[in-house]
């Protein structure tokens, strides 16, 4: 037979199983949707207007594009994407044409959009329905058609730069909606893949290992365990050996740490990961979103001023200076070195939130001064010696 | 290819000596086979197919989308976004409220609504649940929401996309999957009025939208029907001849009367009794002439619908309108659900060149390419939603759909004639540094002005040059760039450069949000 021949049987089948069917002109009352679908009301659509223009204006303010695409790909676009996932496309009919199928994310037609375009380099969001024949009994509450609003950076930049601006992105979007306190966890595949090797997992397991530590966030230590072991068959002392690293959480000071780490370090790939963590921390700290990321960036204490010297041998006069400000009630703090650099007590501001900083120095001993500076935008003040409590209870009940 | 084309032998060899006999035996037997036995079949023949067509395994890269469909690329979408924003502005400006659906129903929802167009109707495949089709319109998902939800009022516009097989070589340019503009007022109601506001509301959107003069164009479906009564068209007859007449406004009467004559079998003294009234235009005055016509004044159906017709003019007076407005009888529609006024508006410009002039190879800028056809129609239709309630309670309807995939194109080429720059991000400023290792600073900044509320961009290199920065700028259209540098951080000022004229000032750093605000505040 040939393809033209097929076609025509194949129409004169269905037009028969249409005519058993009983199609027979009476009207079938039908009041549903289809499963897993639904229609949105004039409230919920009030609602969605509200929070696309909240999303989208954070889009349009860092820059991005938008671009469409149709609800349907040739199948052979969608074919080989998904994994395990593919059962869950809903395929169009075979009517005569083209073999096609309902996109399932916003991702794959994003990849065949910038590859028949040739296009190397955008900043693009896009924000549009996709389509899982989900399995209801399986996902309560999952609907079969729902919105995915999707944010890419394309292209070769500098390292670590657009990863950090997504996050600033998520940062700001998460702050308007007004949903109330969250955070963002981060981490990264080459340490994850390194931190199994250094364990003992077999190659042929990282991904599924994978899927199994994934699950941390819903179920406990024990489940997940249990399940490394009695199901992907690892050995319990490689499977508590993962346990000591997944329970690991923190900020730009846990890559340091485990840049250090005696196992972890011998990985090439996992310190090129946490050497990209580092990086990244740097950047969302100028971006000023590091608080929400687990590091502690929400001040533990409440100190006003940095006692700190510009050169050596000041130690005296700085632990001098400290206890006049302690004796006036003033929250002072003083670093426990009697040499160091001005740099890493400016840091040690940085890092604990510190507002100002009242530098010594030779000349200004001299001069009866102290350099009072804004560590947040060093603007800098010489403040005669005796005015320095009174300037300090002025300036610090106005803060917050 | 060699195994394929043995596996093509082996099974075409099979289906001689095996299924082949008895399966078109089979067929030739129709009343033999049940439901289930004809699913096996298919599913066979199908899968000869699949490996008729080689599907080998091989990857193959696949660089399109289905045929009728396209992306839109981010200057299409500027321009969508402009002209969403217009209609969307009337909409709210009448009262209306949104809903959306589900991009499929279940198959059942459909059958029976869209009379011959229904071939055009995708499915989805039989995958062992309900049988779905992808919507065809948004008028029928309209009707079934308010059945499902017991409505019997609301003004309401939905704008998504929809989905017909067209074939294409037949309607070139035609999309299968496009986007849909629907407003409607459900609603018992006093006569005429809320079907003289969805005209108001056309003329309003195709006027905002500036795309030349246009004309909408009403008739009645009682007043068709009536005149093929009198004309001496069988009932049975009415739905065919309607489509048939339905393409005067692409085909010349010969070729319609020619349809009618020899392919609907209407002799030809029928054929040209509709023909004297099919040509007929006017505005209120042609609506009294007819209601004094001695066959139409016959047709109850015919006055009634002409009575309407006055009292819609009427209206459209008082909305202002009718300077846009034609009573012209050779306008049918083809959809199986209008029962009252119905109307579409069409770009002046098309009037006298109804063929899609890309076809006889216009160049652009020629007046008759910038042109598609309808840009809006609709009209009543009392029946559609009684018959999704089970008890039959009517709920009547009258509505618009705006055409807006050819209001697009016609914008697109606009902009392509015009040479007009279509910016398609919002960014108000850039921020830059003249110098190396400044990638600190204008992170700090950019994140100073993002907090701010300010659409503001940094390209993602440690150490850029100036010039590439500005380029940037030119070529997505930011109009102006904060410049930092050495001598800058120390002064604690910011560089504000407008990129267009290049004119530059220095703005300290604590003012540089207000001064960008004031200065976006006057952009248009």
């Amino acid at each position: 037979m040939t393809v033209s021949q097929i076609d025509e049987e194949v129409a004169k089948l269905l037009q028969l199983k249409a005519q058993l069917g009983g199609e027979d002109g009476k009207h079938v009352f039908v009041l549903k949707t289809a499963k897993g679908t639904r229609d949105y009301n004039p409230k919920q659509m009030a609602i969605r207007e509200k929070v696309f223009n909240t999303i989208i204006g954070c889009f349009k303010r860092h820059g991005a594009e938008t671009i469409d695409t149709p609800v349907f790909e040739l199948k052979e676009t969608l074919t080989g994407k998904y994994g395990e996932d593919s059962k869950l496309i809903y395929d169009l009919k075979d009517q005569g044409g083209e073999l096609l199928s309902l996109r399932y994310d916003l991702t794959v037609p994003f990849a065949r959009y910038l590859a028949m375009n040739k296009i190397t380099n955008i900043k693009r969001y896009h924000i549009a329905k996709v389509y899982r024949r989900d399995n209801p009994a399986m996902t309560r509450g999952r609907y079969r058609e729902f919105y995915q609003c999707d944010f890419d950076i394309a292209g070769q930049y500098d390292p670590m730069i657009p990863d950090a601006e997504c996050l600033k992105i998520v940062y700001e979007i998460l702050s308007e909606l007004d949903l109330g306190d969250f955070r963002i966890k981060v981490n990264d595949r080459r340490i994850l893949d390194g931190m199994f090797a250094m364990c003992g997992v077999p190659d042929e397991k990282f991904r599924t290992i994978c899927s199994t530590v994934d699950k941390l966030d819903k179920a406990s230590w024990e489940d997940v365990k249990n399940e490394m072991v009695k199901e992907k068959g690892l050995s319990e002392g490689v499977a508590d050996q993962i346990g000591e690293y997944v329970s690991m959480q923190g900020g730009m000071d846990l890559a340091e740490r485990l840049l250090q780490d005696p196992k972890l370090s011998q990985s090439k790939q996992a310190c090129a990961g946490l050497a990209d963590m580092k990086q990244l921390f740097s950047y969302l700290q100028l971006f000023q979103v590091t608080d929400k990321l687990l590091a502690e960036k929400v001040r533990t204490t409440e100190t006003q001023v940095l006692v700190a010297s510009a050169q050596k041998n000041l130690l005296e006069e700085r632990l001098k200076l400290t206890t006049e400000l302690w004796n006036a009630g003033i929250k002072a703090e003083v670093l426990y070195k009697k040499n160091p650099k001005l740099l890493t007590q400016l840091q040690h501001c940085e890092e604990t939130g510190i507002p100002l900083v009242a530098i010594l120095g030779e000349q200004e001993l001299k001069d009866g001064v102290v350099k009072l500076r804004k560590v947040a935008s060093r603007e800098e003040v010489d403040v005669p010696r005796e005015e320095l409590v009174e300037e300090l209870k002025r300036r610090t009940s106005k803060l917050p | 290819m060699a195994p394929v084309a043995m596996a093509y032998g082996r099974v075409c060899v099979g289906l001689l000596l095996g299924r082949a006999a008895p399966c078109l035996r089979a067929l030739r037997v129709l009343s033999g086979m049940t439901v289930s036995q004809i699913d096996e079949e298919v599913a066979k023949l199908l899968q000869l197919k699949a490996q008729l067509g080689g599907e080998d395994g091989k990857h193959v890269f696949v660089l399109k989308t289905a045929k009728g469909t396209r992306d839109y690329n981010p200057k299409q979408m500027a321009i969508r976004e402009k002209v969403f924003n217009t209609i969307i502005g009337c909409f709210k400006r009448h009262g209306a409220e949104t809903i959306d659906t589900p991009v499929f129903e279940l198959k059942e929802t459909l059958t029976g609504k869209y009379g011959e167009d229904s071939k055009l109707i995708y499915d989805l495949k039989d995958q062992g649940g309900e049988l779905l089709s992808l919507r065809y319109d948004l008028t029928v998902p309209f009707a079934r929401y308010l059945a499902m939800n017991k409505i019997t009022n609301i003004k309401r516009y939905h704008i998504a996309k929809v989905y017909r097989r067209d074939n294409p070589a037949m309607t070139r340019g035609r999309y299968r999957e496009f986007y849909q503009c629907d407003f409607d007022i459900a609603g018992q109601y006093d006569p005429m009025i809320p079907d003289a506001e969805c005209l108001k509301i056309v003329y309003e959107i195709l006027s905002e939208l500036d795309l030349g003069d246009f004309r909408i164009k009403v008739n009645d479906r009682r007043i068709l029907d009536g005149m093929f009564a009198m004309c001496g068209v069988p009932d049975e007859k009415f739905r065919t001849i309607c489509s048939t007449v339905d393409k005067l406004d692409k085909a010349s009467w010969e070729d319609v009367k020619n349809e009618m004559v020899k392919e609907k079998g209407l002799s030809e003294g029928v054929a040209d009794q509709i023909g004297e009234y099919v040509s007929m235009q006017g505005g209120m005055d042609l609506a009294e002439r007819l209601l004094q016509d001695p066959k139409l004044s016959q047709s109850k159906q015919a006055c009634a619908g002409l009575a309407d017709m006055k009292q819609l003019f009427s209206y459209l007076q008082l909305f202002q309108v009718t300077d846009k407005v034609l009573f012209d009888l050779s306008l049918a529609r083809g959809l199986d659900y209008y029962t009252g006024v119905i109307y579409e508006a069409v770009l002046s410009q098309m009037i006298q060149a109804p063929v899609v002039a890309e076809q006889n190879g216009a160049l652009p800028g020629d007046e008759a390419s910038v042109s598609v056809g309808s840009v809006a129609g609709g009209g009543r239709y009392d029946g559609l939603v009684g018959m999704f309630d089970p008890k039959g309670k009517k709920v009547p309807c009258v509505g618009v759909s705006i055409g807006i995939e050819r209001i697009f194109s016609i914008m697109e080429q606009k902009a392509e004639l015009l040479a007009e720059k279509v910016r398609t991000t919002e960014t108000q400023v850039l921020v830059a540094s003249a110098q190396k290792n400044l990638l600190e600073e204008r992170l700090k900044l950019t994140t100073e002005l993002w907090n701010a509320g300010i659409k503001a961009e940094v390209l993602y290199k440690k150490n850029p040059k100036l010039l590439t920065q500005l380029q940037h700028c030119e070529e997505t259209g930011i109009p102006l760039v904060a410049i930092l540098g050495e001598q800058e951080l120390k002064d604690g000022v910011v560089k504000l450069r407008k990129v267009a004229s290049r004119e530059e000032v220095d703005v300290p750093r604590e003012e540089l949000v207000e001064e960008l605000k004031r200065r976006t505040s006057k952009l248009p």
